[in-house]
């Protein structure tokens, strides 16, 4: 088996024979205030195990009360992927035996999810357009975290070699929520954009429905990624492999393309697919074989006892139903006729990140046009410059509205609105501060621009002399130097006119 | 009043000469005390209880004294101890349920019902024997020894809460706390010659029980008489926000009923015997008693018929399915990483070699072939032959109480189908000991109320037999109402209570 991507056929090569079918399976934490099943804070970052109690310790005698928000929440999920609301569905416990996990039990859901059989679509960027889709969604379940193990020790942070180990319960007992696709079966050489576009498209509806900040750095948003691969122009699917704790967008793409050129090249050289968990490793952008699936573990999972169904009452998830905001890829649709973007333009805003910013700007009173010259412009090159997002560059959708209106009524121009925004950027203060600060506004005093009009022309009395002579090409001579009497503070426009008028009949 | 007439009064009438200042709850929990210390030797005695708290037990009682010359109103139980079986949690105890891989374990928290009894200033005592993890009929699955019937030393007192069953017939209590998963309060009730009641499921708040089968666990009052049950019953009964299965509904009136029953007048009442609960396998005395039993019950002006429960007979298997599995699920977490015993952690042996070497040290015998029979139950493959079709048995037993309490009130049969045999007798055979449970489980696998109540003593070896009483869910009354209608009939045709008869047991 080739060891490192060099010796691996290139993705248009194993495309070319195979065809990769995936599926997801995206674990998201919920915001909820609370644990799953407890009262504990599940606030980020205390102490190792301060946020604990005997039900998330799992100390005997304890018992388990689901968190209603949780529940809540779950089905906002699961009305989001267009899925069916289950009208009972219990928990179960997934046994197995391991440090981090309290009870070495989990409780979760087996066969009978909160929310099963939906849908949602995805826009990827092909080189014909943006194109839409469609993603089935198996189900979307209810169940807990467990703790984290720090392995100390050893040379890889691995248990293997470490000399102990260090448990923090803090994290057990967070609600999760876990969302499983259904085959995606697409293009093949669209299969590693649309995994990545089906992750990035769930974070941005489970943000938008407020459930969860969904910020993958910090594992609030966990990717496994199964692929198989069958040879191109078959049907039934190949033995496939699930590439664990893929945790970026990128990461996700470039995991799903390096599991497809290795295992078209296992099945090249006449071997099988083992099925199996493996690693993806960020740094080399490969994945290492994990945990082999051979001998599948038996969970013994059975419908937890403590516990009573869920029966959502059928008013309330209609009641929810309400509350869901409108799906990102309609909206991106929507917004991009409302704007008047082409494809381009709209995906150069996505791309950017910068859709809700442009909204919002435009909300505040900018065209669209204008809102996103400066998102993209001005503000996404300092915001790359500090290394921050956008949204923390320093200046607000409304102070780029305000700064829109400011050109528009004439009070700046072009090249004065940058040195507002550049001001605003640098932290001095708001659009309107800037200018008064700077002294930036445009000269608008007729009688001190006449002047400053009439001091141009005694100044240069032969280029005056050309124009009276009907030579309008030498106007801009003047333009010029009263452009820069004023410090470009004037409107050049206006000093045309005023020219003009005074040196011709 | 001296100690003697002190140790052996009821709850009630403790609680009373408390309240009226007759005499103090220090007085009355030192009586206590000093009964323990007199009978209960671990060796020798009875060894009722695990851990006594004295300091404790007279601090709690010290301030049930002050309460009441503050001049404030004392609940019904105030200042009458009490024997708390060992798998329920105290915060200010030791908590072992019975087994070595808890021993020294100190719980960080009160279970509700502990909490509830403390505020009704119910003095704990101390912590009672048990089989480990409530497995078992005859206490002698205990980790830390067995416990020895007050009538006959060399016998068994019931299990699993034979410490608790123990405690009461030897007066070392008046009062007790059990747990009935598939009989463990009503059959050491009945083997003692005690009173033991398991509410329906769900009516008394399961957390902080140590769980065995947490689809059939029922913490419940053990008491000498009816109605210190009763009253027991109703500080400790209703709905707990900490424990999903409890009921959001009020406890029907168990101490109203109980004194209703005292009365003696059962006319309207309608009582099934099960026929399927009775013949083959029951001791003659057994079947003796409660012949007499139910003649009583007729005679007080309930209606008797015989009623058929055809399901019953298939409860005892199905029961050895379900319990097991959720027993591997249960115990899985003792591993020896946050609590309790650790061995082989000597820096060689990785975190999975401590977790096997400390449950093959930590376990007996009985919870590891539990944990191997609920493992195999549960496995993929096994699982719908299994442990599904036991779910199925356990609806059919239910649709059976159900057809059953649509012809009468009440079911009735004897408790267990023998008296209490001698210690060691059964421990090499399981499925004997299993047998002790066939009349109890039915209840547990429906999740409705029963009792088990003293009914005299088998003539061919003396010891006591119980009747068993079964209520439908919510309707724990009507068990105090035939429980204390039944009483007080036995106690004036023998003259006095039942376990006036037991033996003197000799003292330290």
């Amino acid at each position: 088996m080739p060891a490192t991507a060099a010796a691996l056929p290139s993705f248009s090569e194993a495309i070319a024979r195979f065809d990769p079918v995936m599926g997801m399976e995206v674990h998201v934490e919920l915001g909820t205030i609370t644990k799953m099943f407890c009262g504990c804070s599940t606030e980020f970052g205390a102490d190792p195990n301060t946020q604990v109690c005997p039900t998330c310790l799992g100390l005997p005698g304890s018992l388990p009360v689901v968190n209603e928000t949780a529940v809540e929440s779950a089905i906002r999920i699961g009305l989001a992927l267009n899925c069916q609301i289950a009208e009972h569905c219990r928990f179960a416990r997934k046994n197995y035996f391991y440090p981090d996990m309290p009870k070495n039990f989990q409780i979760s859901q087996y066969d009978e999810p909160i929310a099963y059989d939906g849908w949602t679509e995805v826009t990827v960027d092909t080189d014909q357009g943006a194109r839409t889709v469609r993603i089935g969604i198996e189900r979307a379940h209810m169940e807990e975290d467990t703790g984290k193990s720090l392995h100390v020790g050893g040379a890889t942070g691995r248990i293997h070699g470490a000399s102990h180990s260090l448990l923090d319960y803090n994290r057990a007992g967070i609600p999760l929520i876990e969302i499983v696709t259904k085959p995606i079966e697409v293009d093949a050489e669209l299969a590693p954009a649309v995994a990545r576009a089906y992750v990035s498209s769930l974070r941005d509806l489970i943000r938008a429905l407020g459930v969860s900040d969904a910020r993958m750095e910090l594992g609030q948003m966990r990717c496994d990624a199964n692929v198989s691969l069958k040879p191109k122009g078959t049907a039934a699917f190949g033995t496939r492999t699930e590439t664990k704790n893929v945790n970026s967008l990128r990461s996700v793409e470039r995991a799903v393309t390096y599991e497809i050129r290795r295992q078209a090249a296992v099945l090249d050289t006449g071997e099988t697919i083992v099925q199996e968990t493996r690693h993806w490793h960020e740094d080399t952008g490969e994945t290492t074989a994990g945990r082999v699936k051979e001998e599948a573990e038996d969970y013994r999972y059975f419908p937890e006892p403590d516990l009573v169904p869920v029966a959502p009452a059928r008013e309330w998830v209609d009641q929810l139903r309400t509350t869901l905001p409108e799906p990102p890829a309609e909206r991106r649709a929507r917004l991009q006729k409302e704007w008047d973007f082409t494809d381009l333009e709209m995906r150069d805003v996505v791309n950017a990140g910068a859709m809700d910013l442009v909204e919002q700007t435009i909300e505040a009173g900018a065209d669209a046009a204008g809102a996103k010259k400066w998102w993209l412009g001005e503000i996404s090159r300092t915001a790359n410059d500090r290394g921050v997002a956008l949204d923390a560059a320093g200046i607000t959708p409304a102070d780029v509205a305000r700064v829109e209106t400011l050109v528009k009524e004439g009070t700046l121009n072009d090249k004065l609105a940058r040195q507002v925004v550049e001001g605003v950027l640098a932290g001095e203060g708001s659009p309107d501060q800037v200018v008064e600060a700077r002294g930036l506004a445009v000269v608008s005093d007729e009688s001190a621009l006449g002047a400053a009009v009439d001091e141009a022309i005694a100044a240069q009395p032969d280029v005056a002399e050309k124009i009276r002579g009907g030579n309008m090409g030498a106007v801009g001579a003047l333009i010029g130097a009263v452009m820069k009497s004023t410090r470009g503070q004037a409107d050049a426009k206006r000093v045309r006119e005023l020219i003009i008028e005074r040196l011709t009949p | 009043m001296t100690e003697s007439s002190l140790f052996k009064r009821t709850a009630a009438e403790l609680a009373e000469a408390v309240a009226a200042g007759e005499v103090s709850a220090v007085e009355v929990t030192g009586a206590h005390l000093d009964r323990i210390a007199a009978v209960d030797d671990a060796e020798t005695g009875v060894h009722a209880f695990l851990h006594v708290n004295r300091e404790q037990a007279l601090a709690a009682a010290g301030e049930v004294d002050a309460k009441r010359a503050a001049g404030e109103q004392l609940g019904p139980l105030a200042g009458v101890p009490l024997a708390l079986k060992d798998v329920i949690t105290t915060a200010d105890m030791p908590t072992t349920a019975g087994s070595k891989i808890l021993e020294g374990w100190q719980p960080p928290y009160d279970a509700t019902i502990t909490r509830r009894m403390r505020e009704a200033g119910i003095i704990i005592l101390g912590k009672t024997n048990m089989d480990e993890f409530a497995m078992g009929s005859s206490t002698e699955n205990s980790a830390f020894g067995p416990t020895r019937n007050p009538w006959d030393l060399d016998r068994i007192p019931g299990g699993s809460g034979g410490g608790s069953s123990a405690a009461l017939a030897s007066f070392q209590a008046p009062l007790a706390i059990g747990t009935d998963t598939g009989g463990s309060i009503r059959q050491p009730a009945a083997v003692t010659g005690t009173v033991g009641v398991k509410p329906t499921y769900g009516g008394v708040s399961r957390y902080g029980l140590i769980a065995c089968a947490s689809s059939l666990d029922q913490a419940g009052p053990c008491a000498r008489t009816v109605l210190d049950a009763a009253l027991l019953h109703s500080v400790i009964g209703g709905y707990d926000p900490l424990d999903a299965t409890s009921i959001q509904q009020p406890v029907p009136d168990v101490v109203a009923a109980a004194r209703r029953g005292a009365d003696g007048d059962l006319s309207g009442m309608r009582i099934g015997v099960v026929k399927e609960l009775g013949g083959e396998g029951y001791q003659a005395g057994v079947e003796r008693r409660f012949g007499e039993a139910v003649e009583v019950l007729g005679k007080l002006g309930a209606e008797v018929v015989e009623v058929s429960c055809p399901h019953f007979d298939y409860a005892l298997p199905a029961y050895y399915l379900i319990l097991p599995s959720e027993v591997s699920s249960n115990l899985a977490r003792f591993d020896a990483m946050r609590y309790g015993l650790r061995v082989g952690d000597d820096g060689s042996r990785s975190a999975e070699e401590v977790m096997n070497a400390t449950r093959g040290a930590g376990f007996g015998a009985e919870a590891k072939r539990r944990i191997i029979l609920g493992t195999y139950a549960l496995s993929s493959g096994y699982y719908d032959a299994y442990y599904g079709q036991a779910q199925k048995v356990r609806t059919l037993v239910t649709r059976d109480f159900e057809a059953a309490f649509e012809q009468v009130d009440v079911l009735v049969s004897p408790t267990t189908p023998t008296t209490a045999f001698p210690i060691g007798e059964k421990v090499d055979d399981p499925l004997a000991m299993y047998k002790n449970d066939l009349c109890t489980i039915p209840s547990n696998l429906a999740g409705n109320a029963s009792a088990s109540f003293p009914c005299g003593l088998a003539e061919e070896d003396g010891m006591p037999v119980g009747l068993h009483v079964m209520a439908p869910v919510l309707a724990d009354d009507r068990l105090y109402r035939i429980g204390a209608a039944l009483e007080q009939a036995l106690v004036s045709e023998w003259g006095g209570p039942l376990l006036d008869k037991v033996p003197e047991l000799e003292t330290a």
